[in-house]
Parts: structure tokens; C-alpha cells; sequence
């Protein structure tokens, strides 16, 4: 491979990203929650040498409006929980990082983070994590534990204007990621020592309190779950503004942006430049991977994807609207427009295929073998956990060494 | 008669007998220094297990639950294993590499909602294809609190009301989604039918109410599990269980139980064979009686080391007592009753006086050192013999309504039931009392259970009534 290697990750979710996807040739409908049909997705994308693939997660019943229910009947409707169906996939795969989506506004930190490092454990060092706050009012109904804001049709018209009116909870959910890392850390490597002359399986020192005490909740630790064979599973954010751009410097290994061109994509990797300045991390310590969202579809006849494209949106009864830029064409036009935007500073791209399995397939069996030809992309996997396909250290225990050395404290 | 029929006539006299397994948590059963003994953090040992009583032909493997790592004088207790994963999320790996066994999680219903709860049990139905179950205990503990928003929230009187409350919502949200409303008919744009999953709930401890995301599972409720003695205990399994799990694994007292809980029953409308009662047993195998004899006696003082011996000790006197000689007479100090020496475990936690002074009155009766007296009111092991004088054992104690069957927790991680599935289970198969091959797919086929009652109270906020041409 000659220069930079390009990452590619696919987000998987339900019959693909077009509502009307379920009602494409090809489609399974009738079996999204089934295990069949997700290891015949994940080994496809496994197959295609993908560094991972992302499982949404929309906690509440799904809806075409961003901030409110809807009663509509001809979209897909029901849902797995993202954790769960990732770890099901674990022992069907052995390389491709299996990256979840969780909301943080309405459950547990102490549960996610044991669910985050168990995903780890069952794969073996391939879990990453998208924790997610809850934009929908209706949402906090479910539970019955506390109200959210509820947003209004001005709001959703503007990422900025949404992000300000949820900032407490991208603050909460801040505090969420910090729990789970300390948690990840709160046993030391080498904490198991089944030392049989002293009757002792773990060395007590070895396992940490994290004592945080934050403004939403407090949690004490340690962890039950030993340190995660990647120390820290990969976390991972979607943002569009500058408190989630700030929200990804503050916790995150790796963020979605949505450029819809080369100069958007340096205009928002100069945003979130700012912001990991503003929050004062040292990238050269702890980096932070950039990759843009784009949602795909592709075949191999010029106009073809596009037709395909329009047929849904007619189904639909509208076009496809999206945060991401919609791409249609052919795997070498999406070629060119990956190597041309990865210019402006991007790690890689997170491809939403548009149709499931069709644009899956046409991703790992077109896109990956052009961008293989064109020397970008890797012919084998060279590593086993999620953190080696990206470049990204093995992180030590924060609470690592501290016998000794009682200020040592990194906070990376 | 031809034996086949001999077989069959054996057969439908006698009670069969259930199987689960468990791999082995905080306790003090796993004898974690024998050279055999593997991780049980990975993943590979669940397998191991798991595949291994699929062998079998168990019912179902069960994982228990800790919130909190166990803490002994204010620090993390360390003489047993230490370190679990998430129960749910493990499970949903092994339906991956099994196709039939049973998949149940320990699930606490004081530190985690409804809705979330009710979700992930639908999802690991979905992906296990209806093998899913549920143990569902309940906290006190504001030890365990200290991890959670919550917190120490809960009065212990709540406990009982709490989790029946929690429990009524989970069905309530199973019971959203029926079975026909996912059409997913490309032709006609229909995905579901209008309003399913819709929910609402209002009551002392929850207040929920929307759409439930999680369409209806294979086996529409997973299997409900519940494990308690008490009193409350034994009622809430009798009117809200499928499965209870007993401590009682001695047949006198077993057979106490099981006639009060069995009993309990058709007060709440039930059949005898609508609860299975399972007691926690283990087995120590040995191609004769007298070397399984001699095996059990030295797991026995593996798991019952010097420092384990003192340590139980401390956790019922309330103080630090690690100046005296495991080896030597109890402690001649008394038990500071108020005082709590062993945090996370309810074992130690009632009646520490009263059992101070039955300990004492042993020890002195039989000339018994502290690590000896352990060792007795430790309980021993359940089965202990050659394979067939432990099936012979299974089976009576089965026969003679002791229980429906066992679930076999054994002291080595991964390998530890492989005598029992290997030796013990072909003998239970051919006294006709244990499956040869599942007959059924999903947990409430291996364990005889009919599908749920739906809920069919009105739903608040109310959904289109389908018609009976649209049901059918």
C-alpha cells in the first residue's frame, strides 16, 4: 500500500437508510430482527475488509421526524438493542470492529460500560461504542424517570440550534463516557493473580474506586467486568455542532462529520480543530480519528444508482432527505470522491449504504477492489482488535503504577 | 416385549427431570488454583460450557449476577474469583454457537427500568430464536446503589412490590407487538400494522407510557425465573414464575419446599407443572463411590482454604478475626451483631446472631476447628459417587418430589461438567427420564411450559381493534 491506508466502516441499519429500503429488490423485511440476516450482513462486510461496522440504536419506536413520534405505518418500525445484536455477532467474525449505538440519556452508565467491556471480552478486542443522547421528548415517557426538552420544528431546522437546546444532556452524556473510561480502568491489567500460597485470586490494590461524583449522578466502582482486552474499546460520536464537535474532543477516540463537499470538510475538521483546542486535548498523546458520513448508493452501470435512488423516493413519497451528503454513481466515481475529500484531514469514511444488502455488497465487492487497485486500501487485515486497524495505541490504566507514583495520573 | 416398548412404558410413569448449568461467580465453588481451572472472563470458556451441556441436551445455562465487586473490612473481597461480565450481553454471543439450550440472565430489578430490561430480553429472544429467560431478583443495597443513579433508593420492603411492579410492565411491553403486526408487504407499503407497540402503564413505582420498540419475541415472554425462601419470596414465584431456583438441595428439606411452593399454586390458578423448582447442586464424579468420595472431600478443602475458613467467620461475627488459628477452636469474643463486616452479599447479612451461636454449639459438640466447622455448615457437595449411584441420586430425588431437576454448578471453569454430561446424563436417558435429543426449539419447549397468557386489559391511549378475519 503506498501512502496513508484509507479506514472504511459501514453503518448497518434496519433494510438500509432509505425509508423505503425495505421495499427494494432484494430486501429481507421480514427477517431485520433475526440473527440470519444480520451475520449475513456483517460477514459480508467482514468479507470486504471493512475496519467496522456501526449498529444503530434508536431505543424508542422509530420515526420520520427527528424530535417527535409519528403514526406512519409504511417505514420499519421495531428495533434490537445495538449491544446485544453486536455481541451476537462476535463469535461469527474474527477481525471486523463491531461499534454499537447506545442512548446515555436513559440508561445506566454503570450497565453500558460493562455491556461496552463484555462486548470487548465476547470478541476478543473489537468493540466500539457510539453513546447517543435522546433528542425526543417522548423518549424520557418510556422510562418515566425524568422530562427532556422537548424540541420544536425551528430547532430541528438547525444543528446549532438543536445542540444549544440540549447541551445539559450532551454535558450528562459526557459525563457517561468519562464513568466507562474510569470504569475500563478501574481494574489494572494484571489485577488476576490466583496466588495460591496467599489464597488471594485478585490483588485488591489493583482494583480501583473511580468515585465520580458528576452533577447528573454519581458512581463508585470498581467495575465487575475485568480491564477490556483493548484497555479501552473505541469510542465513537456523531456530530454536526460545535457541543457535540467539543463532545468528541472531551471523550471521543473517533467522529462522524457530515462535509457535503471538500470545502465543508475543512471548514468542519477546522471546527472540531478548535474545539479539541478548547478542551485542551494533546493529540499527539491521544489522537482523534476523523471520518465523514456519507450515505451510498452505487451499481455499476453509469445512472443506475441514481434511477434506483429516485424509484425509492417515489415509493417514499418524498426525496430522501439526510445529515450526511447522498452520494449516487458508480464504486470508481465513489472512489474519486473519497481520495478527493480524505485531502482536507480526514482518517476515513463511514459509508450508509442505502439499500441493505444491495449497496453493502457493492461497497465490498465493488468499492473495496477499486480502492484496493488504487493502492488505498488494505488486501488483508494486519491486525485483530479494533484499535490495530485504526493505528490506535493500546491505552494504559489511568489508576496503572499509581502505587508508586501517586501524581501520574494520565487522563487519556 | 420388545424393549423399546418397555422403554416407553417406564417412561411415561416417571417425572423427567430438568437440566441447567451455571458457570460459577463470586462464591466460594470454583476451586479457581487447580491447574485446570481457565479464565471466567473469556469468552471461550462460556462456549467451552455452553457447547458442552448442549451436549447434554440441558435445558438452559444460567449466569448469576454482582453489581458491585464484593467488599470484606472495606476492602474488595479477593479470596474468591472476582470479576464477571455483562450477563445479557455474553448470552446473545452463545446464541451465536448453540442452537438449542437456554439462555438466562440474572437481571436486577432494582437498579435498571423497564423498558430497558424489557428490551433486551425481546432482543436476546429474537436472536437465540425463543430461548431467552429471566431471573429476576431484586436489591436492598445501597452498597450496590452506590454504582447508580438511583442510588440506595429503595426501602427493603419494597423489594417484593417493586419487582412484581417491574415485572407487570415488562409483560405489558411484551404484550404491545402481537404476533401479526409486522406485516413487511413490500406491494402493499404496509411495514406494521397502526399503533403496535403501544403501551401505558401507571402505578406506585412506574409511570411509563409510548411505543415499546421491540417487536413481540419468539417465545412472546421469555421464561420468568425467581429464586427466594422467604415467605414473599415464595409467593411471588408461585403467582409469577415459570422456574424457581431452591437452595434446598437436601431431600428433607427440598421436599418441604417443594410441597409448600408447589402448593402455593392453585391459589393463583396455576398447575403443579406451570413452576419447575430447581434446586443449585453439585456433583463430583469418580469411576468408583470411594474415589469420588475421597475427590469431593479434597474439593471440599480447596474451596475452603485457611483464609476462606476465617474470612466466613469474620462475616458472621462482624469483626476482624485474623489473629485466630483456622486450625485452632472458634473465637472465645462474641459477634458484633450490628456491625457489617462483608458488603455485597446477602448470605451473611440476616440473623448473623442466631447463626454465631448454632455454629458455636457445633463446634463444641463435634471438637470442630474453625476451617472443620466451615467445611460442615458449608453444606459439602450435593451428588458425590460413581456415575451410576449419582443418576440413581439425581433420579430419586427427583421421583420422590424433591424437585423437578438441578442446576449443576460445577467447581471448575470451563471443563467442570463434562463427567456429569458424558457419564451421568446417558444413564438418566436410559432410565427414561431425560431427553435424548430436544424435541423442541425454544426454553418453554424444553421445560414443558405452555405459551404466556396475553395481557388483554385495554391499552390507555388505545390502538385500532383488528378484526378476528385480520388476527387469524
Amino acid at each position: 500500500m503506498t501512502g496513508t491506508p484509507l479506514h472504511l466502516a459501514v453503518a448497518l441499519d434496519g433494510a438500509g437508510w432509505h425509508p423505503a429500503a425495505w421495499r427494494a429488490e432484494g430486501a429481507r423485511p421480514g427477517e431485520l430482527l433475526t440473527a440470519a440476516y444480520w451475520a449475513d450482513l456483517v460477514t459480508e462486510a467482514e468479507r470486504g475488509l471493512l475496519d467496522f461496522v456501526t449498529l444503530e440504536d434508536p431505543l424508542g419506536l422509530q420515526s420520520a421526524a427527528f424530535h417527535r413520534p409519528d403514526e406512519r405505518t409504511d417505514q420499519v418500525r421495531g428495533s434490537l438493542d445495538a449491544v446485544l445484536l453486536a455481541a451476537h455477532l462476535a463469535p461469527l467474525t474474527t477481525h471486523i470492529g463491531l461499534v454499537p449505538t447506545t442512548n446515555v440519556t436513559h440508561t445506566e452508565p454503570f450497565h453500558l460500560a460493562i455491556g461496552i467491556a463484555t462486548l470487548d471480552h465476547a470478541s476478543k478486542g473489537r468493540a466500539g461504542w457510539r453513546p447517543q443522547i435522546s433528542a425526543r421528548a417522548a423518549d424520557a415517557a418510556l422510562f418515566g424517570r425524568r422530562t427532556t426538552p422537548q424540541l420544536t420544528e425551528e430547532d430541528v431546522r438547525d444543528p446549532e440550534l438543536i445542540a444549544a437546546r440540549l447541551r445539559p444532556l450532551f454535558a450528562e452524556a459526557a459525563d457517561v463516557v468519562e464513568v466507562a473510561r474510569r470504569l475500563w480502568d478501574s481494574w489494572e491489567d494484571d489485577a488476576e493473580i490466583r496466588d495460591a500460597a496467599t489464597g488471594r485470586f485478585i490483588d485488591r490494590d489493583k482494583l480501583h474506586h473511580i468515585d465520580f461524583e458528576g452533577t447528573y449522578f454519581s458512581v463508585k466502582g470498581p467495575s465487575i467486568t475485568p480491564r477490556p482486552p483493548q484497555g479501552r474499546p473505541v469510542v465513537t460520536s456523531l456530530a454536526h455542532a460545535s457541543t457535540p464537535y467539543e463532545f468528541a474532543a472531551g471523550g471521543s477516540d473517533l467522529v462522524y462529520v457530515t462535509p457535503h463537499d471538500h470545502a465543508g470538510a475543512e471548514a468542519i475538521l477546522a471546527q472540531v480543530g478548535e474545539a479539541v483546542e478548547r478542551i485542551g486535548r494533546n493529540e499527539r498523546e491521544w489522537p482523534l480519528k476523523k471520518f465523514a458520513d456519507l450515505l451510498v448508493f452505487l451499481d455499476d452501470e453509469p445512472g443506475a444508482a441514481a434511477r434506483r435512488k429516485s424509484r425509492l423516493d417515489e415509493l417514499n413519497g418524498g426525496e430522501l432527505a439526510s445529515d450526511a451528503e447522498i452520494f449516487t454513481g458508480t464504486p470508481g466515481d465513489l472512489a474519486d470522491l473519497l481520495l478527493s475529500w480524505r485531502t482536507a484531514g480526514l482518517d476515513g469514511f463511514r459509508l450508509r449504504p442505502g439499500t441493505l444488502p444491495h449497496d453493502l455488497a457493492a461497497i465490498t465487492r465493488g468499492l473495496v477492489p477499486e480502492l484496493q487497485r488504487r493502492g488505498v486500501f488494505r488486501t488483508a487485515y494486519d491486525a485483530t482488535t479494533l484499535r490495530g486497524h485504526l493505528g490506535l495505541r493500546r491505552p494504559d490504566s489511568r489508576y496503572a503504577h499509581r502505587h508508586d507514583r501517586p501524581s501520574a495520573v494520565p487522563s487519556a | 416385549m420388545p424393549a423399546a416398548g418397555k422403554k416407553a412404558e417406564a417412561q411415561a410413569g416417571k417425572k423427567q427431570v430438568h437440566l441447567a448449568a451455571q458457570l460459577p461467580g463470586i462464591h466460594n465453588v470454583t476451586v479457581w488454583s487447580d491447574s485446570r481451572s481457565r479464565s471466567q472472563i473469556a469468552i471461550d470458556s462460556f462456549i467451552r460450557l455452553a457447547q458442552t451441556v448442549e451436549r447434554g441436551k440441558f435445558d438452559f445455562f444460567f449466569l448469576a449476577e454482582g453489581l458491585r465487586p464484593r467488599e470484606h473490612k472495606g476492602q474488595v473481597y479477593d479470596l474468591d474469583v472476582v470479576g464477571r461480565p455483562e450477563n445479557l450481553t455474553v448470552l446473545s454471543a452463545l446464541a451465536a454457537v448453540t442452537t438449542h439450550l437456554g439462555l438466562a440472565a440474572t437481571v436486577n430489578a432494582t437498579f435498571n427500568e423497564p423498558y430497558d430490561v424489557a428490551r433486551r430480553l425481546a432482543t436476546l429472544d429474537h436472536l437465540s430464536g425463543g430461548r431467552a429467560a429471566w431471573n429476576v431478583v431484586t436489591s436492598f443495597d445501597a452498597f450496590t446503589g452506590e454504582n447508580f443513579r438511583r442510588g440506595g433508593f429503595l426501602a427493603e420492603s419494597d423489594r417484593y412490590t417493586r419487582a412484581a411492579e417491574f415485572l407487570d410492565v415488562a409483560r405489558t411491553l411484551w404484550d404491545s407487538w402481537r404476533d401479526g403486526d409486522v406485516r413487511a408487504d413490500p406491494k402493499a407499503g404496509d411495514f406494521l400494522l397502526p399503533g403496535a407497540g403501544r403501551f401505558a402503564h401507571r402505578g406506585p413505582h412506574f409511570d411509563v407510557s409510548g411505543r415499546f420498540s421491540a417487536p413481540r419475541g419468539p417465545q412472546g415472554h421469555p421464561v420468568i425465573i425467581q429464586a427466594g425462601e422467604s415467605d414473599q419470596g415464595r409467593e411471588f414465584a408461585a403467582s409469577d414464575a415459570d422456574v424457581i431456583f431452591s437452595k434446598y438441595n437436601r431431600l428433607d428439606e427440598a421436599r418441604d419446599f417443594y410441597r409448600d411452593v408447589k402448593g402455593r399454586l392453585a391459589g393463583h390458578g396455576r398447575a403443579e407443572h406451570e413452576l419447575k423448582i430447581l434446586p443449585t447442586a453439585t456433583a463430583v464424579i469418580a469411576d468408583t463411590d470411594e474415589e469420588a468420595a475421597a475427590y469431593a472431600d479434597e474439593i471440599t478443602r480447596a474451596q475452603v482454604s485457611p483464609q476462606t475458613a476465617i474470612a466466613h467467620l469474620e462475616a458472621v461475627w462482624g469483626r476482624d478475626l485474623s489473629a485466630y488459628d483456622p486450625d485452632g477452636p472458634l473465637p472465645d469474643v462474641e459477634p458484633e451483631a450490628e456491625s457489617l463486616v462483608l458488603e455485597g452479599h446477602s448470605v451473611f447479612r440476616k440473623g448473623r446472631g442466631e447463626t454465631a451461636r448454632r455454629w458455636r454449639k457445633l463446634a463444641e459438640e463435634r471438637g470442630l476447628s474453625i476451617r472443620e466447622l466451615i467445611i460442615e455448615v458449608g453444606g459439602g457437595q450435593t451428588f458425590v459417587g460413581s456415575p451410576r449411584t449419582v443418576a440413581d441420586a439425581i433420579d430419586h430425588f427427583v421421583q420422590s418430589d424433591g424437585a423437578d431437576g438441578f442446576v449443576f454448578v460445577p467447581h471448575l471453569t470451563p471443563g467442570g461438567l463434562d463427567d456429569l454430561v458424558d457419564r451421568v446424563v446417558p444413564l438418566l436417558q436410559e432410565k427414561g427420564v431425560f431427553r435424548q435429543e430436544y424435541t423442541g426449539t425454544t426454553l418453554r419447549d424444553h421445560l414443558g411450559l405452555n405459551a404466556p397468557a396475553r395481557d388483554t386489559r385495554p391499552v390507555p391511549g388505545e390502538r385500532p381493534v383488528r378484526s378476528e378475519k385480520e388476527a387469524s
